[in-house]
């Protein structure tokens, strides 16, 4: 697996993937059995090149008897900043993940959410080439995503690497250049999100509405569900022109004709699905 | 050098918040003054008994720092997952190790010396001066932190590989044992094989020499105390904790956090 500079890399895969597990190796936290990695063009094991890295473990935890301000501010001793520039870059970094008034409370006295804030602060402070989060999103509330991915994309654009692992699939697809996903341990396909899933159309969907006592023919009644006020129908691409005609000349109103696509939701829950059938398999040939 | 300083610099800060730290003070403080009442009723020997149980009470305040908080110095940090963030920084884990060391150490050495102040304080106030004598004391005092310094890095190896709870135990039995090193040595083991002979002759030089630290019977009596000894046991805590913490930082640097 390779993350270009400059690029948004999603680490995608279910709980017990093996996603946490590649981010601490690459961070020196747990040791391979094998093989190797490297990271700004040196090995994981030089420690040195940890001033040019930043990372959010997952659900982070800090001193819970410093303040935000003292936290960031003993991280950032690390990099050899004197006084004013720790200062400055702290009281930023706080704005940045909108901490600024809780800057002076002991992290015991913090929700799960702004200690991820924190972590997220501690992780960009030093203004670093490559960024790793684990997780980044976890214990938000929706306007805590909101602020992480601008802030992910806020790193892009000034030229960073972020390698970014996650579960939600949405924000993978909203957010990176590329995605890999593992599953049970392996690495199952690198790409674009749109690529690794492919982008020829599995179908069409319609959308139409039926003015007060119109009936529809037998066939496209069995494939219509009610949706909303009006109707949705999925087709294959070769049907499309023979349902439309079937729709006008039962005076339907069509709303809407859209390509569909599988997502990467749809990669993934194949994949998961895949493991846990195979896992399933192993353990019934076990017993 | 100054990444393994700003680790000590947090871990005193962490002692210094600690409120349990307050409360073995605070009861090493009331020893104290017990020591001045029993000192009071203890007719002609009050500065025997006063320096005795004084230095007592610093040494045993001081273990138990010293065993519970070494050993959750790393243990803590693993368990709670803070080492991840240190670690993700220009740090290696040994500067890691030593920086916390050092910030025990010092805690340790302020705690020390703040009790041996009160202990000075109360026999001031018992004598109503304090002869060049007790010196001495101050002497009995830093044999206390040498110790204190051997017990926190026998604490942190065995934190870097087993558990708490286990950790604790292996230090205070050691601790235990290096008390009694000088019996061990001088025991006349005619009665085992020449091979258990030599075993246990290894095993007294290979366990730390406690026993060397303790000088409370000479302070307590104002008796002189040789400046070979000091040197001695200077010179053997240096290279013990060098010994024992390099073993420590190279189990550390290899170990697996979760």
């Amino acid at each position: 697996m390779e993350v270009e500079a400059g690029e948004v890399f999603g680490l995608l895969g279910p709980n017990g993937a093996g996603k946490s597990t590649t981010i601490k190796l690459l961070m020196g936290i747990i040791f391979p059995t094998s093989g190797s990695a490297q990271m700004l063009g040196k090995p994981v094991s030089d420690v040195a090149m940890h001033r040019d890295i930043g990372y959010l473990p997952e659900q982070p935890y800090f001193y819970d008897y410093l303040t935000a301000v003292e936290v960031l501010d003993y991280f950032a001793r690390f990099h050899g900043y004197g006084a004013a520039e720790r200062g400055e870059r702290v009281q930023k970094m706080l704005q940045k993940v909108g901490l600024e008034t809780a800057g002076k409370i002991q992290l015991r006295k913090y929700s799960k959410g702004m200690l991820q804030r924190v972590g997220l602060a501690q992780a960009i402070l030093h203004d670093p080439k490559l960024v790793i989060l684990d997780e980044p999103m976890s214990g938000l509330d929706p306007v805590g995503r909101r602020e992480v991915r601008d802030i992910i994309l806020e790193l892009k654009s000034t030229g960073k690497t972020i390698l970014f692992s996650t579960h939600i699939l949405p924000d993978a697809e909203m957010l990176c250049d590329r995605v890999g996903v593992i599953a049970g341990g392996k690495l199952r396909g690198v790409g674009a999100p749109g690529a690794i899933v492919g982008v020829k159309a599995t179908g069409m969907e319609i959308l139409f509405e039926l003015t007060e006592g119109m009936e529809l023919p037998g066939k496209i009644r069995a494939a219509a569900t009610k949706s909303g006020a009006g109707y949705r129908m999925s087709v294959g691409e070769s049907e499309l022109y023979l349902a439309l005609e079937g729709l006008r000349a039962a005076g339907a109103r069509i709303t809407s004709v859209t390509q569909v696509k599988p997502t990467l939701e749809d990669f993934f829950m194949e994949l998961v699905g895949k493991d846990r059938a195979q896992a399933a398999a192993v353990e019934v040939s076990a017993q | 050098m100054s990444r393994l300083l700003i680790v000590a610099r947090n871990t005193f800060r962490e002692a210094v918040r600690d409120r349990v730290l307050y409360n073995l003070v605070f009861f090493a403080f009331l020893m104290i003054a017990s020591a001045v009442i029993v000192g009071q009723i203890s007719m002609d020997i009050e500065t025997v008994v006063m320096v005795s149980l004084g230095l007592s009470a610093i040494s045993l305040i001081g273990l138990l720092i010293a065993v519970f908080m070494g050993v959750g110095l790393v243990s803590k940090e693993i368990d709670k997952r803070t080492l991840h963030a240190v670690l993700a920084k220009p740090l290696r884990r040994w500067e890691f190790l030593l920086g916390k060391f050092a910030g025990l150490v010092v805690t340790l050495a302020v705690n020390t010396v703040a009790m041996a102040a009160g202990l000075f304080a109360a026999l001031w106030l018992v004598k109503h001066s304090i002869a060049r004598g007790d010196a001495v004391v101050l002497v009995a005092v830093y044999f206390i932190l040498l110790k204190l310094m051997l017990v926190v890095a026998l604490a942190m190896l065995f934190s870097c590989f087993t558990s708490p709870l286990l950790a604790i135990l292996f230090t205070g039995g050691l601790y235990l044992a290096g008390m009694f090193v000088s019996e061990l040595r001088s025991l006349q083991l005619t009665n085992l094989t020449p091979q258990m002979q030599k075993f246990f002759a290894v095993i007294s030089y290979v366990l730390p020499n406690f026993g060397n630290y303790d000088v409370m019977g000479a302070a307590a009596h104002g008796r002189s105390i040789a400046a070979m000894l000091i040197v001695h046991n200077t010179l053997y805590t240096i290279l013990y904790c060098a010994i024992v913490l390099g073993a420590a930082a190279v189990i550390f640097s290899r170990k697996d956090l979760k």
